[in-house]
């Protein structure tokens, strides 16, 4: 059975970007076809998906190279999810950014790069290979650097110089780590590395291996190891800032899962711990964070953080019911964060200020965004039948069943920092008197409006319709509690 | 101040064909000894990084009149391509083919696609690094 | 032999660390070039890459085989860092242009104006 169409959610955006390199100067052209590959993203993604529920996980060997020897793709529900999310994601970013990135941006390949961008992102989820999960990586990265860039103001500048350091250095981690594990057990195949770590025990060499690449995926992810994240993420333009924030934390925290689901799930008393305790001070500070500033870009930036800190305490508490948590979460964030972002940078663009004290009363000039905020607002903070609800609902469940009575406390608590630092946006912003006269009101464009409302309609769905996820969702959590899935299906025996 | 630098161009008039022949050397021999599209592709770029520095970018540019950016795109194109030509003929992407086949004057010569995947690369760092190098030097 | 690299991909690690804690920019992006260079030639001792022997798969008639992975990581490893150096100094360049300074304490915080 030849299984090619794993590696399509990351070739076509491959070949896609390659190909407008070509057609720089047509923007009409440009546009046309980023939407309709991104579209093509999206169905053959969902048609990996539907045939994993048929034939369990598929895998594709790049030139006929039986694994552990080659590099290859592994497609499971989890990773599928995510890459389905990612897909449409982008698709509904594309249509904000056909209106608010301008010719400048539009001239200087900045469609090419958002699609190198998503083809690092999609291959990092499906590779099931370390060191291509570290090349995908890098192509995510390296696209990311150029984007946040691009424009050239002096705050991307500074802002991505500390970013690009940041990075350098965790993916010299990375690679120490790689280095590492390879010199320990000799192989990088992920199913491969899962078999040898459990046929010579997760020692203290290993677990200390194994607490290095905590440090990179948390650099990456941002838990605890957050401090770079805000200033990266306010400084680019809108619709560059929201695919940061929908998506590539999001990768740093797949990676996270599946190495500590995966390879070192042995002594979970020592790395499952730290994740615990590095997940509540995420939150923690995250919180403190939201409310202590007042520029609209930072509180949306530390509500991220939050976000991970939440993700990552359903890895900690590390039992079926909470890993559906954190994957509903995962999806939900990633729709939602693109939202958030999505409103924040059009409130900027309509006021030309990013202080909330300084906005007011913008739910009379615009009242449809407005209400698209307190739908957002309400969806993060899981007020049912909204998408964040159901995903707070098992990570509970899932917390109390193990006695990971603290965890569940701070994750719940944090829900009402992300509430208050929101509320407060609502309230000063959208409240209150006026401050625009009708003479300067400026035009919400409907390509701003409509990819807002789209977003909100997916959490409405997801919300409403997780009954119609949970097969998908339940299959996922699945696979990763019982690693031998996984690695049957990688190695089928041959071992 | 005006730099004496006739014996730069005197050299690199000549050195600059040594190192391309060199580059394309290197990038033959890749298949199975040391080399490769990578090498040979650092080794091209240096000769048109030698190129601009002893002509100014305009003389250049009117004797190479490519976009350097267009041509690394070009690379990557012919890299993915090649894999993914495997999946039109519905093998495993990425997969390679090679045949020996009689030419006039080479005799049975093996051709493999794999030096359609490593031509990608040699242009993808012939024209990254030239771009590089441009950027730089442009707006001094 | 080993032990010698080792004890070299330590060396350039502090030198890195020295280079990547000073103020100054440039300085910051060869101790990333210098902290990559230790990154490589770890892969390389730990992977077996000094061993001797010959090309796996190209013959079967020699005594010992090397493991060509390490080899291969590094090729890879090595690309990214360039591509990521290069970046890193062209934007190291424009933000002098745009700022006025290298200087790395001047350039703290989050100030939008």
């Amino acid at each position: 059975m030849m299984n090619n169409i794993i590696v399509m959610p990351m070739i076509i955006p491959l070949l896609t970007g390659i190909i407008l390199i070509f057609l720089r100067s047509y923007t009409k052209t440009q546009r046309v076809f980023s939407i309709l590959s991104s579209i093509a993203t999206v169905v053959v993604s969902l048609v990996i998906l539907n045939r994993i529920q048929h034939e369990g996980i598929l895998r594709l060997d790049f030139g006929g190279w039986l694994p552990p020897y080659g590099i290859l793709f592994v497609a499971d529900s989890f990773s599928t999810l995510l890459v389905v999310t990612t897909s449409i994601v982008t698709s509904i970013l594309l249509i904000y950014a056909f209106s608010s990135i301008g010719k400048q941006h539009e001239h200087m390949f900045f469609y090419p790069f958002i699609f190198f961008l998503v083809a690092g992102v999609n291959g990092s989820f499906l590779t099931g290979d370390l060191f291509n999960m570290f090349v995908c990586f890098e192509v995510m990265l390296l696209s990311s650097y150029v984007l946040i860039t691009m424009g050239g103001r002096k705050i991307q500048l500074v802002e991505s110089i500390k970013y690009v350091t940041i990075n350098v250095l965790s993916s010299w981690f990375f690679l120490i780590g790689i280095a590492y594990l390879y010199g320990t057990v000799g192989t990088l195949n992920m199913a491969h590395l899962s078999v040898r770590v459990a046929e010579v025990g997760q020692g203290p060499l290993l677990t200390v291996i194994s607490l290095m690449f905590l440090i990179v995926f948390s650099l990456k992810a941002g838990l605890l190891l957050y401090f770079w994240l805000p200033g990266s993420y306010s400084a680019p333009p809108t619709v560059v800032a929201a695919l940061f924030g929908a998506l590539l934390t999001k990768v740093g925290i797949y990676a996270m899962f599946r190495i500590f689901t995966l390879i070192f799930y042995h002594e979970t008393v020592i790395t499952h711990t730290v994740i615990g305790i590095m997940a509540i001070l995420t939150m923690i500070g995250g919180s403190i964070g939201a409310l202590a500033h007042n520029d609209i870009r930072q509180i949306v930036s530390y509500n991220v953080v939050i976000a991970v800190g939440f993700i990552l305490a359903g890895l900690a508490i590390s039992s079926e019911v909470a890993f559906q948590g954190a994957i509903y979460y995962l999806i939900h964030d990633m729709i939602v964060k693109a939202l958030l972002f999505l409103i924040a940078g059009t409130m900027i663009y309509l006021t030309g200020k990013a202080k909330i004290q300084e906005m007011s009363g913008l739910i009379r000039n615009y009242p449809m965004l407005g209400w698209l905020f307190f739908i957002t607002m309400l969806s993060l903070t899981g007020i049912p039948p909204l998408s964040g609800f159901i995903s707070k609902v098992y990570l509970g469940q899932g917390a109390i069943e193990t006695g990971s009575y603290l965890l569940l406390a701070v994750a719940f608590i944090s829900g009402i920092f992300v509430l208050y630092s929101l509320l407060r946006i609502f309230l000063n912003s959208f409240w209150g008197e006026t401050i625009i006269s009708e003479d300067d009101d400026v035009p919400l464009k409907k390509g701003m409006l409509v990819p807002c409302v789209l977003f909100a309609i997916m959490t409405v769905a997801i919300g409403v319709g997780a009954e119609g996820l949970a097969p998908y969702v339940s299959d996922a959590a699945r696979t990763l509690m019982n690693p031998e899935i996984y690695i049957d299906a990688v190695l089928q025996g041959n071992r | 101040m005006r730099i004496n630098d006739v014996i730069l161009r005197t050299v690199a008039r000549i050195v600059v064909f040594i190192i391309l022949t060199f580059g394309v050397e290197l990038f033959l021999s890749g298949h199975n000894n040391p080399g490769g599209g990578f090498i040979g592709g650092l080794v091209l770029s240096s000769a048109f990084v030698l190129l601009y520095l002893v002509n100014d970018i305009e003389t250049v540019r009117k004797g190479i009149p490519f976009d350097f950016k267009k041509i690394a795109a070009f690379g990557v194109l012919l890299a993915v391509g090649t894999g993914f030509g495997s999946v039109l003929f519905g093998e495993h992407f990425l997969t390679q083919a090679f045949g020996h086949f009689h030419l006039p004057i080479f005799g049975i010569t093996e051709l493999s696609t794999v030096v359609l995947f490593e031509a990608g690369v040699a242009l993808t760092v012939v024209g990254v690094v030239v771009t590089i190098i441009l950027t730089i030097s442009e707006d001094v | 032999m080993e032990t010698l690299i080792t004890v070299l991909v330590g060396l350039l690690v502090t030198v890195a660390v020295y280079l990547l804690l000073s103020r100054n920019l440039i300085r910051v992006i060869l101790g990333t070039a210098v902290l990559s260079h230790a990154a490589h030639l770890l892969l390389m001792t730990m992977g077996n890459g000094l061993k001797k022997g010959s090309a796996p798969l190209l013959g079967e008639n020699a005594n010992s085989y090397v493991d060509a992975l390490p080899q291969a990581l590094i090729l890879t490893a090595i690309v990214i860092s360039f591509a990521v150096t290069a970046f890193l100094l062209v934007l190291a360049y424009r933000t002098y242009k745009k700022t006025g300074t290298d200087d790395l304490h001047a350039l703290r915080g989050f100030n939008d104006e």
